[in-house]
């Protein structure tokens, strides 16, 4: 080899210019090329995906409402040691920030700020911007003259709350997404016990998306075998049939399932009818535990069908009947040679519908009953409702790191090389 | 859910790249309004689009939305605005005044303020009807001459009104009812909910409930739905809908007024819309008194211009939520109380939910 090279350099083209260097430059511009190429790709992912996740994840760390409407303030304030009451001068550089808020008419959103670690302080903000005491009240009276205002100027917790909001970046909403606080001292504790929520619907999510992924592999396994060991026509129709529900939208599908269970609904209808139970007695499957996991399980079927149908086709049958003609019975060919050539496509299934389930949000809000929301419902809820985006984005944060640990886990036990979608 | 988020970023993000924002049209013949869809939005296509289109021959585009703020606080961040004015409850008027999302009205150019009932003319927000949360029971579950639900404790009687309940997935108005229903005075519901006792109060009665609720329901086109399925005997929801699944569905279901939240709709303007005058033209003419009292004719919420009253349909007037039958026993929405606490108790709620 290295006597070739050593030959390819002295070699020249027509031109004078080495062979070697001829040839790289050639490879340099097909690099070039292909990266052209892939180009639209990258930046239509960029543009499209990756940049709005990442400002969206970013959220749940930034905190510029404080330090931007009242960045005098907030310098000050870290100078402060957090008891007693701040000093006149922080009361003063207050007053002039919050007069310039208030006409900029963004006092508002300094309330709402505050208002998430104090009920209250949003109409506290709100009243003390109407009265803001003159600029020529003295050091030794403006003090007073904000206790005046409200008494609850004059109780450290609210200054502390201030303190805590004034840097650029907080932990506030990732510590809320795991019900945990910050208090004066700035240590963290457990938030009081009737708001604790989301730690528990953190493992309710991890848990149902569990069992669901669990009664689509047993459905969908012998399903995808069925399909795979069938004659080509009947695996197809077998196959349309699979596929049909894909394209037809989460909605109607969700819908069509609360027409079905309701109480008085069809499946209900038809077990009386044929005598399973009376009229009086019709059972709840719907806006509980199991009418979720009958909607999720039907919509995520095909998700775990396909990657396993795929897998399974590529299994030459003549291993299973080897193993037979060696001796070991079906059960044991199956175990032992069948059913270890199909883990890539389960892996691939399980960790497709677990994924999916996890931000399952529409469908258990349809058909579950109050307790079978999963954690996107809070996400909605923050979003949409309390306009929370910093604790939206801490909980898709937790949320998002739970699927990381378990892609982990899943690269750890089966391998992501292994992995067969098609 | 997270859509809003994700199209504003990639919105702002793409025009970045691009250079280039929306070029505003000088001019233009269409004006969108977007509003709650369903039997409201029949209403208002009758009484105020139609009407507006043959006034001025500006064509009226409808748009539907949840009454999620982020909607609106996009809009402004990314300037691409897509609604000229939208309707909106209480809480959102008074939140996008606060964060500077919302443009201030400029009275003068609708009317005057004077015109308007108290509590109407917001400073960011005109009011267009009045409306409240009530609850309502199936006639067929509870027939006439038999005992029927006529107070909001009988919301609480599960043993004199036995059967599923379906409640809003909110802690308003549930708590104030809660204490209607324990005893305390109307004038009281609130400095009660201000203290930790009378908190734990209203909850310790929801729990009587909350075995009874088989649904919480989240979206307004629910309740009549559930009652309608016969899956519910009894449910929270707006008159407005109640009423239009009795009118236009032939539904035998019965509205108590008892304890009912009076609340108000308003219009309200994203801040900085280019087409800020078209917008006022929408709102002035939405206002005119026979303008609003025609939509009475096609939906049971009130007006809120008092000169609007000549003009309601007669037949109407007692399922209107202001009519003097109704206000016997009721409360005022308490948009304030639920600003600076909302937050809090949702969180309080959707924990004990899970309890």
């Amino acid at each position: 080899m290295v006597a070739t090279t050593s030959e390819a350099e002295l070699i020249q083209s027509d031109d004078g210019v080495p062979l070697k260097l001829k040839l790289a430059r050639a490879e340099r511009m097909r690099k070039l090329g292909a990266f052209a190429l892939v180009c639209p790709m990258f930046i239509f992912l960029v543009v499209t995906f990756i940049a709005p996740i990442f400002s969206l994840l970013s959220l749940s760390v930034q905190n510029d409402v404080v330090p931007d409407a009242l960045p005098e303030t907030a310098a000050l304030i870290q100078h402060w040691d957090g008891t007693g009451l701040p000093s006149p001068a922080i009361f003063r550089a207050f007053s002039i920030e919050l007069a310039v808020a208030k006409k900029q008419k963004i006092h508002g959103k300094i309330g709402k700020r505050l208002n998430y670690e104090i009920s209250g302080f949003r109409s506290l903000i709100k009243k003390t911007a109407r009265r803001i005491p003159p600029p020529e009240t003295s050091d030794a009276d403006i003090i007073d003259a904000y206790i005046a205002i409200d008494p609850r100027w004059g109780k450290s917790e609210y200054w502390n709350t201030i303190k805590r909001s004034s840097p650029q970046f907080t932990a506030f909403y990732l510590l809320s997404a795991i019900d945990k606080r910050m208090d004066a001292q700035g240590n963290i504790v457990q938030a009081p016990k009737e708001v604790t929520i989301y730690v528990h619907m953190l493992w309710q999510t991890v848990w149902m998306s569990g069992i669901v992924t669990f009664l689509c592999l047993l459905l969908g396994f012998p399903i995808s075998f069925l399909i795979a060991t069938l004659p080509t026509r009947q695996s197809n129709i077998m196959l349309m049939l699979v596929l049909l529900p894909f394209w037809t939208s989460l909605l109607v599908r969700t819908t069509a399932w609360v027409v079905l269970l309701q109480t008085e609904g069809l499946v209900n209808d038809l077990a009386v009818l044929l005598g399973f139970w009376e009229s009086d007695a019709r059972v709840q499957l719907i806006h509980n535990r199991l009418g979720v996991y009958i909607a999720m399980v039907h919509i995520l079927l095909p998700f775990m069908v396909l990657p396993i149908f795929a897998v399974m086709k590529g299994i030459p049958p003549s291993h299973y009947r080897a193993a037979v003609s060696l001796g070991a019975n079906p059960v044991r060919s199956f175990i032992i040679v069948y059913l270890p050539q199909t883990i890539p496509g389960i892996g691939a299934g399980v960790l497709l519908v677990f994924i999916i389930s996890l931000g399952y949000y529409i469908t258990p809000a349809l058909v579950g009953g109050p307790k079978d929301q999963m954690l996107s419902f809070f996400i909605a809820l923050n979003t949409n409702v309390t306009v929370n985006w910093g604790l939206a984005a801490a909980l898709s944060v937790v949320l998002l790191s739970i699927v990381a640990v378990f892609f982990a886990m899943y690269n750890r036990l089966v391998g992501v090389d292994n992995l067969k979608l098609n | 859910m997270l859509n809003v988020i994700k199209y504003s970023i990639l919105t702002l993000a793409g025009a970045a790249i691009l250079g280039v924002t929306d070029p505003a049209p000088s001019y233009s013949q269409e004006i969108t309004v977007s509003s709650w869809g369903g039997a409201y939005s029949m209403s208002q296509r009758k009484a105020y689009y139609e009407p507006f289109t043959a006034e001025f021959g500006i064509t009226v585009l409808e748009d539907e939305w949840n009454g999620s703020m982020s909607v609106v606080r996009a809009m402004v961040d990314t300037g691409n605005y897509k609604s000229h004015v939208f309707d909106a409850e209480t809480s959102d008027v008074l939140e996008g005044c606060d964060d500077g999302s919302l443009e201030e009205i400029d009275y003068s150019r609708i009317g005057g303020r004077d015109q308007f009932i108290p509590g109407a003319a917001l400073d960011c927000g005109v009011g267009t009807i009045t409306w409240s949360t009530i609850y309502a029971y199936d006639g067929d579950v509870y027939p006439e001459g038999g005992p029927r639900p006529t107070t909001i404790g009988d919301l609480f009687d599960v043993e004199k009104f036995p059967g599923p309940r379906s409640l809003y997935r909110n802690p308003d108005p549930l708590l104030e009812w809660a204490l209607m229903a324990d005893g305390v005075p109307m004038d009281q519901i609130f400095s009660t909910l201000e203290t930790e006792a009378g908190l734990d109060r209203a909850f310790a009665k929801l729990d009587e409930i909350k075995p009874h609720v088989k649904v919480w329901w989240t979206a307004g086109a629910q309740p009549p739905q559930l009652l309608a399925d016969k899956e519910v005997a009894i449910a929270s929801a707006w008159n407005g809908r109640i009423f239009n699944a009795v009118k236009n569905e032939g539904k035998n279901f019965v509205i108590v007024w008892d304890g009912q939240i009076l609340d108000m709709d308003y219009w309200m303007i994203p801040k900085g819309h280019p087409e800020l005058d078209l917008a006022y033209k929408f709102i002035e003419f939405a206002s005119r008194p026979e303008v609003m009292g025609n939509q009475s004719k096609f939906i049971s919420y009130g007006p809120t211009v008092t000169a609007a009253v000549p003009f309601i349909d007669p037949a109407i007037l007692k399922d209107l939520p202001t009519a003097p039958a109704n206000t016997q026993n009721y409360l005022n929405a308490n948009v304030e109380f639920w600003a600076d606490r909302g937050e809090e108790l949702t969180e309080r709620f959707e924990a004990w939910l899970q309890q």
